[in-house]
């Protein structure tokens, strides 16, 4: 098939990755204690299994899945459920979660379990043994895995895209993921061919990751239909409706989900993720996570328990540096500010990047001049300048009739933005303020 | 271990790095090649007039303005672009009320930067043609051998009062030599600017090095002049192809305030489309426009009507223009 291996639009924001992308990937130290929200992914929270006072050992369930999307959580090391209460949450709010006092000479081993063979199981099972282990899409969204992996019986997937681009400035997760576990991300892509029988699998990386293209291409298995592709370095390659144009040349339609063009995406540290799950039998309970940003002594790549909290993480990388100014959760162009150093890592964290004074955004911002500038950069094709408009006005309804749904809240509109008006912000307002007035208004 | 105070923004966290002060500055730092030309041109009194421009533009802004507006850079442009719209030899006081009218009519009225319908600049030289009709079509030639120095028209007269007669050689600018007395000028004349006219008009090919620059560095949507090249080009062309009597596509473009119009007026950012097809559509406007006015309107030049006009489109051609959604079907015309 033929394709231009391009998406339209888009922004080249500097890439700011040599902080890391050649430091190994290390583990911390246990920290004193871990934090588990009961949210951690899209969908229902999970439902608590422990009450206070519950000894847990190393992955442990705390709690389940409640209903279809939502699945369950597990202790990232063995422990004592302090408190169940309201803690800080990454989205900035303050959510419900399990404070587990960490045994500060366990060995941390987990309890003997059953590794499944997954060369034995079928789809179904695959698919639930995945469930009940948590595991979600490590990218950034945190949306649960089995939903992706089992769609509806009359969409008909011909294609496993696995997303390898990590086009996020700063962040070397996936980055180190594929450099140094590059087996099991093919594992894990198996799996998941097997999960959808699906005959076709593509890997798209960007082309400023060489060594993860050299490793990745090394170890592709010999009887699958496993192709790699190196993409050009463009924000954001790595949303699936961009990585789909690149690689397919399919156009999700909007509205619909990346399976209504065939097509399920699924990225790399989520597929090493799964690889570990068959490997060790343990759930999801630590993840890879770059922290880094000039406002850190020593920015690192490291193995992480869920649930640790960020004033740990900090200290297991030497801590701040004397002009560290904001932390950010995620990638500088869509990730979120911290407001407590108490914050816990989720799932769904893909780094830590610590800004100094002089890398934060200022802060003064002009009128619109009407540029053009963002309608030039959107890769949805939408009319930032327009929306940005209505929202000042809180126009919400009109904003929805422009497409509002189809916003990727990527960020290019803001950071193209010449008078600095905060456009993705706006548009998470408006996003929020017609979730909570439905469509009627 | 005790952590920073630490600061929340929204993202994205990262800056392309330009701002529009910074855009705006670097338009006025890039007509400072096109004020030095006009003063080679036509002497100090060319300095003058856009000083005294400037000088009217900026002391709206600042008492009409918001507070700290001025540092914008955008009313500066407005009055630069104005005074380079005027003849070396107008009373600075008409020059000085001109770039007053335009910022703060054309301008701070319809609510300041980015609010406003139509060019400020372009609506103040409007005022002056319609208030001061003489004074804005004595057109002096260019400095002579050992001239240099004399100003070229009674520069400080006093307001309201008849300017004194001056011995100074005036000319009429090519279009209206083409239009009234059917005589053509000198194409190198044109592209060099050793011509009559008002102090802007005159270097065209100072003006596309210029607006180049700014073009490069994304400062100016370039589709805007092409389309107005494309479309004056082509008509003016096959209408001296119908009959010589009418100019040929080269005097057209390189005459009058074309160059200026449409490199540095109609590419103001905020009066122009935001979309890429619609700039295109309004730079086919202005062409036409101008066309029709220079060759069937009363008037010799048509550049400030054509451009004006079209301006009032601008809100409809957004409309009209609006990108495809990714993943849809159908242009989704909406407001």
């Amino acid at each position: 098939m033929w394709t231009r291996l391009k998406f339209r639009h888009g922004v080249h924001p500097p890439e700011l990755k040599d902080l890391t992308a050649r430091v190994p990937i290390r583990r911390v130290p246990y920290p004193d204690e871990v934090v588990l929200p009961l949210r951690q992914h899209t969908g229902k929270p999970a439902r608590l299994t422990v009450k206070v006072g519950d000894r847990v050992e190393r992955g442990d369930r705390v709690a389940e899945a409640d209903g279809y999307v939502s699945t369950p959580i597990h202790a990232s090391a063995a422990g004592t459920v302090r408190e169940i209460g309201l803690w800080p949450h990454p989205d900035g709010s303050y959510a419900p979660a399990v404070r587990i006092a960490v045994d500060r000479y366990s060995p941390q081993a987990p309890r003997p379990r059953l590794v499944p063979d997954w060369t034995r199981l079928g789809p179904a099972e695959l698919i639930e043994a995945i469930r009940q282990a948590g595991v979600v899409g490590l990218g950034g969204a945190a949306f649960p895995t089995h939903v992706k992996l089992a769609p509806p019986k009359d969409q008909a997937i011909d294609t496993v895209l696995v997303n390898g681009c990590e086009c996020e400035p700063y962040l070397t997760t996936d980055h180190r993921t594929m450099v140094e576990y590059p087996e099991r991300v093919q594992l894990g892509v198996r799996i998941m061919m097997r999960c959808l029988g699906v005959r076709r699998a593509l890997i798209g990386i960007e082309k400023n990751k060489p060594d993860a293209l050299e490793a990745i291409r090394r170890t592709v298995p010999a009887d699958l239909d496993v192709a790699v592709q190196a993409l050009d370095v463009k924000y954001p390659q790595g949303a699936e409706k961009m990585l789909i144009e690149a690689l397919l040349g399919r156009e999700v339609p909007s509205g619909k989900l990346p399976m209504h063009v065939g097509v399920v995406v699924q990225n790399v540290a989520s597929a090493a993720t799964i690889a570990e799950v068959f490997d060790t039998g343990l759930p999801l309970i630590e993840r890879i996570v770059t922290v880094t940003g000039r406002g850190i002594r020593r920015p690192s790549n490291l193995i992480v328990p869920v649930g640790m909290k960020l004033r740990d993480l900090v200290e297991a990388c030497g801590g701040f540096t004397e002009d560290a100014r904001e932390v950010i959760f995620g990638g500088p162009m869509m990730g979120i500010a911290q407001a407590h150093l108490d914050t816990p890592l989720t799932k769904g964290t893909t780094g830590v990047v610590v800004l100094t004074e002089a890398d934060t955004r200022p802060a003064a911002s002009w009128p619109c001049v009407r540029c053009g500038r963002c309608l030039e950069t959107c890769p949805v094709f939408l009319n930032p300048q327009l929306l940005g408009q209505l929202a000042l006005k809180e126009r919400w309804a009109e904003m929805e009739a422009s497409h509002l749904a189809d916003c990727l809240l990527c960020g290019c509109c803001g950071y193209t933005c010449p008078s600095n008006i905060p456009l993705p912000q706006l548009f998470a307002l408006a996003k929020a303020a017609l979730r909570k007035r439905p469509a009627a208004a | 271990m005790s952590g920073p105070s630490l600061l929340i923004t929204a993202s994205p966290h990262l800056a392309a790095g330009d701002s529009t002060p910074k855009i705006m500055w670097t338009v006025v730092a890039s007509l400072a090649p096109l004020v030095a030309a006009a003063t080679y041109f036509f002497g100090p009194g060319a300095l003058l007039v856009v000083g005294a421009a400037t000088a009217g533009a900026v002391a709206a802004e600042r008492v009409f303005g918001r507070h700290g507006t001025l540092a914008d850079g955008s009313a500066a442009i407005t009055g630069i672009l104005l005074g380079l719209t005027l003849p070396a030899g107008i009373p600075l006081w008409m020059a000085f009320a001109g770039g007053a009218f335009g910022l703060a009519i054309g301008k701070l009225l319809f609510g300041g930067l980015g609010q406003n319908v139509f060019n400020p600049a372009l609506l103040g030289r409007a005022f002056l043609q319609a208030a001061f009709p003489v004074a804005m079509t004595t057109w002096p030639m260019p400095a002579a051998a050992g001239d240099w120095w004399k100003l070229r028209g009674d520069s400080f007269a006093i307001p309201f009062a008849s300017p004194r007669a001056l011995d100074v050689v005036t000319g009429a600018t090519p279009l209206g030599k083409m239009k009234f007395e059917n005589e053509a000028t000198r194409l190198l004349d044109l592209v060099l600017g050793t011509t009559p006219g008002s102090l802007g008009e005159t270097s065209a090919l100072l003006i596309l090095i210029c607006g180049g620059y700014l073009a490069l560095r994304n400062y100016l949507n370039w589709r805007i002049p092409a389309s107005i090249f494309a479309t004056v080009g082509v008509l003016a062309t096959g209408l001296h192809w119908l009959h010589p009597r009418y100019p040929d596509a080269a005097f057209m473009l390189f005459s009058g305030g074309l160059m200026l119009g449409a490199v540095y007026m109609a590419t103001d950012l905020v009066t122009s489309p935001v979309t890429n097809p619609g700039c295109w559509i309004f730079g086919a406007g202005i062409g036409l426009l101008v066309v029709l006015i220079r060759i069937w309107g009363g008037l010799a030049e048509g550049v400030m009507y054509a451009i004006l006009i079209m301006n009032a489109f601008v809100p409809y051609l957004n409309r009209w223009t609006q990108p495809r959604v990714f993943g849809t079907q159908r242009l989704t015309a909406r407001t």
